[in-house]
């Protein structure tokens, strides 16, 4: 049978809070359901495991970092850099989230329901069989996607068209995938604009279709959508930049 | 033609008397200036870098090298570096990369300043006879201590205290990363570390399962592109250090180039393969100095408490005041880089023109956290340009706990500043990551001959301290009252908070 583990957040600080929960991994718990959360941050911080972490309330910032392999559900809002360097494991957001999400993410999984704001998912990058997904069921704000040096960033565009504008500005790896149309304008130096095939399609649907199941969002309509394809003009985006001495 | 051929940097000549046509200078030469025709070696002296592996090779000291054999009309303004590099910029329309540290010709404060000794009247102490101690803790140290007396007798303390790194002596070796540097130069210097009871810094290289064995003598680093940075990663180190700013390059952030990024560094990084691998000039999550305390107290979160966290800044105008709001963040340490703090590659314009030396910075961040009643609040950490005991003595006179060193420590190992480590075809192993090139150094003999440059700097530094009639380290800590300027302006000497000679 899981294992259930209930801490309540009111009024305690961050360090004690986390040393609660990483106890509770420790014990063995397969579930941890985290109550009145108000502005604590680096909630999961470091945190290994299999364990799922729900939170109840608005976590602050850094939610998740450096987190290797569990995964939080937040029903609420997010601050500032949640999943900010995560390794792998899963992070769910029910509302919207602050500047930076998913920054440096190197593995696993963000989902956000809601809208993002700057900078969301700058520099992902992927390595071997390491590759950070981040989808957005909102809009997401400028910078999206900026020095991305892989991973896969998806915005649904759920609330209306996205904001963003200087798109994967400096991106040298990786993809981002925006529902509709986007206007060349609004990508940055270094991205380039391509076709969005049935490979593509392909490849996303399985991601799409995960992200409909957390949200409880029926994934067809998603999956069989346009969509726009921004990747790296170059791996190399500096290189004609410099001469040597 | 417009601008044509420009004059050689270097000649080399192979005096034919006595060369005996053995060709290790064409075998070790990795910048292809020597090749056999028939009975001779030829020599091509443009592909000559100074690095002096021939000579140091050659078995009958047949190789000479000279220095600008022609070189331009002599004009104290339009030098040859200011001619050179618009010819550069006019062919190319590019910014100048260029290895190596400052090389304009500024003057050096540490050579301007002179440290005492006693005579008759205070007695100075013989290291043979009595214990100097040089031993050095990083990190908070309580403001006050809360000590009480139990029943029995014993005291029992009640402050509870922040981890301190314990360094045997206060030379620590700064950060050069894996890929900067070669694995074989980093396993020496690790070694030499743990050897001599020091530490030493990861770069934004990541940590390479060879360093693992000495990875409690490692301080490793977060960056912009927080490259090889996991929660692994943290735990390993015996601190971690942030990361703001390098000396060489203040403001700007790091690009490895993709061909650098072979497999091994790939995966040391966690980067892509053959990708540019790309520091942001700012960490994108920090914007302000609330976000660096966030940083840094996430990274203690992540470990539990348990580790220093430093802090490296680039020695600029304001460092006095950037140090002061860092030490009122939870990081233990701040390392002040100057402007001389050496590189692999950086712009030109930024490696010689920003930034300020590190003597007047250390001085006048020790000042300042004295000033506000800080000062016990952080560790500082001078870094830059240290070129022997006496820079460290200086450094720490003006208010450094410990010094960083890079290029010394390079040195140590056989490399003769030829300024192209960004070539990748360093013929000495350390710069390079070519196998064959690499495999030049040996870690064995390489770590013993950097463990002895530590070993001998201490050895001059207890010696100075002795002659000076001090026991202990932290007595000569901001001691400004055992320097003397020399030949330094009034201004300058009122920064330094030292007195000039004969005063």
């Amino acid at each position: 049978m899981a294992k259930q583990v209930a801490i309540d957040g009111k009024g305690v600080h961050y360090t004690p809070l986390n040393q609660r929960i990483r106890k509770a991994v420790e014990d063995g718990a397969d579930e941890i359901v985290v109550s009145n959360v108000l502005g604590q941050r680096f909630i999961g911080d470091g945190l290994r495991g299999n364990v799922t972490v729900r939170i109840y309330g608005v976590p602050g910032g850094d939610l998740a970092i450096f987190m290797s392999g569990p995964t939080v559900i937040v029903h609420g809002n997010a601050e500032h850099a949640p999943g900010n360097t995560m390794d792998a494991g899963k992070l769910i957001i029910h509302g919207n989230a602050g500047d930076a999400v998913a920054h440096s993410m190197r593995g696993g999984k963000v989902f956000v329901r809601g809208d993002i704001g700057y900078r969301g998912g700058i520099h992902m990058k992927q390595y071997e069989t390491q590759c950070p997904i981040l989808v957005v069921g909102g809009s997401a704000q400028t910078f999206l996607g900026e020095y991305m040096a892989g991973g896969l960033l998806i915005v649904l565009g759920l609330n209306g068209p996205i904001k963003a504008r200087e798109i994967g500005s400096g991106i040298h790896g990786g993809e981002i995938i925006i529902r509709g149309d986007v206007d060349a304008a609004c990508l940055a130096t270094g991205a380039t604009q391509v076709p969005f095939t049935d490979e593509d399609r392909a490849r996303i649907a399985p991601v799409i279709r995960e992200y409909a199941g957390d949200f409880g969002l029926d994934p067809e309509p998603l999956v069989s959508a346009d969509y726009t394809r921004i990747i790296p003009a170059s791996a190399r985006p500096f290189v004609g930049k410099y001469t040597w001495e | 033609m417009t601008i044509g051929s420009l004059p050689p940097r270097y000649r080399i000549s192979i005096d034919p008397v006595r060369c005996m046509e053995c060709e290790r200078c064409i075998e070790n030469c990795s910048y292809g200036v020597f090749r056999r025709d028939g009975e001779r070696i030829l020599v091509n002296s443009r592909n000559c870098t100074a690095c002096h592996r021939c000579i140091a090779c050659c078995p009958r000291d047949a190789i000479s090298l000279e220095e600008h054999p022609c070189d331009y009309r002599s004009h104290p303004l339009w030098t040859r570096e200011a001619r050179e590099a618009i010819y550069n910029q006019a062919r190319t329309g590019r910014i100048i990369l260029a290895g190596m540290g400052n090389a304009l010709d500024y003057p050096v404060i540490f050579d301007r300043l002179v440290l005492d000794a006693c005579q008759v009247t205070n007695p100075s102490l013989d290291p043979l006879r009595e214990p100097i101690e040089l031993l050095t803790h990083i990190g908070k140290k309580p403001a006050r201590l809360d000590l009480r007396r139990r029943e029995g007798g014993d005291v029992e303390l009640g402050t509870s205290l922040t981890p301190n790194l314990r360094v045997e002596t206060p030379i620590m070796i700064g950060h050069m990363s894996y890929g900067a540097i070669s694995l074989n130069a980093q396993v020496a210097m690790a070694r030499a570390a743990k050897e001599t009871g020091t530490f030493m810094g990861t770069g934004e290289g990541g940590l390479h399962s060879a360093i693992y064995p000495y990875q409690d003598r490692m301080i490793v680093q977060v960056a912009s592109g927080r490259f090889g940075v996991n929660i692994d990663y943290l735990e390993r180190g015996a601190a971690i250090e942030i990361k703001i700013g390098q000396g060489a390059k203040p403001g700007i952030g790091g690009h490895l180039p993709g061909e650098k990024v072979c497999t091994e560094i790939s995966r040391t990084r966690m980067i892509p393969e053959g990708s540019d691998a790309i520091s942001p000039a700012p960490h994108h999550d920090i914007y302000s100095i609330e976000d660096l305390a966030q940083l840094v107290r996430a990274l203690k979160e992540a470990t539990e408490w348990k580790k220093p966290v430093f802090v490296k800044i680039a020695a600029v105008h304001n460092v006095a005041a950037i140090a002061a709001g860092i030490a009122r963040s939870p990081a233990d340490a701040v390392v002040v880089d100057g402007f001389r703090g050496g590189t692999g590659a950086a712009p030109r314009v930024f490696r010689d023109h920003v930034g300020i030396p590190i003597e007047a910075a250390v001085s006048s961040v020790d000042a300042k956290l004295r000033d506000q009643g800080i000062r016990n609040e952080i560790s500082v950490i001078a870094s830059g340009g240290i070129r022997g005991s006496a820079d460290v003595a200086k450094a720490i006179a003006l208010g450094a706990d410990a010094v960083y060193i890079g290029t010394a420590a390079l040195v140590a190992m056989g490399c003769r500043v030829c300024g192209n480590c960004y070539r990748g075809l360093c013929p000495w192993g350390i710069a390079t990551q070519h196998p064959d090139l690499v495999e030049r150094l040996n870690p064995d003999t390489a770590s013993e001959q950097v463990a002895n440059l530590i070993r001998a700097w201490t050895l001059e530094l207890a010696e100075l301290l002795g002659a000076a009639g001090i026991n202990s380290i932290e007595s000569m800590r901001g001691n400004r009252d055992r320097l003397r300027g020399y030949m330094l302006d009034e201004s300058l000497m009122q920064v330094l908070d030292v007195k000039q000679v004969g005063a």
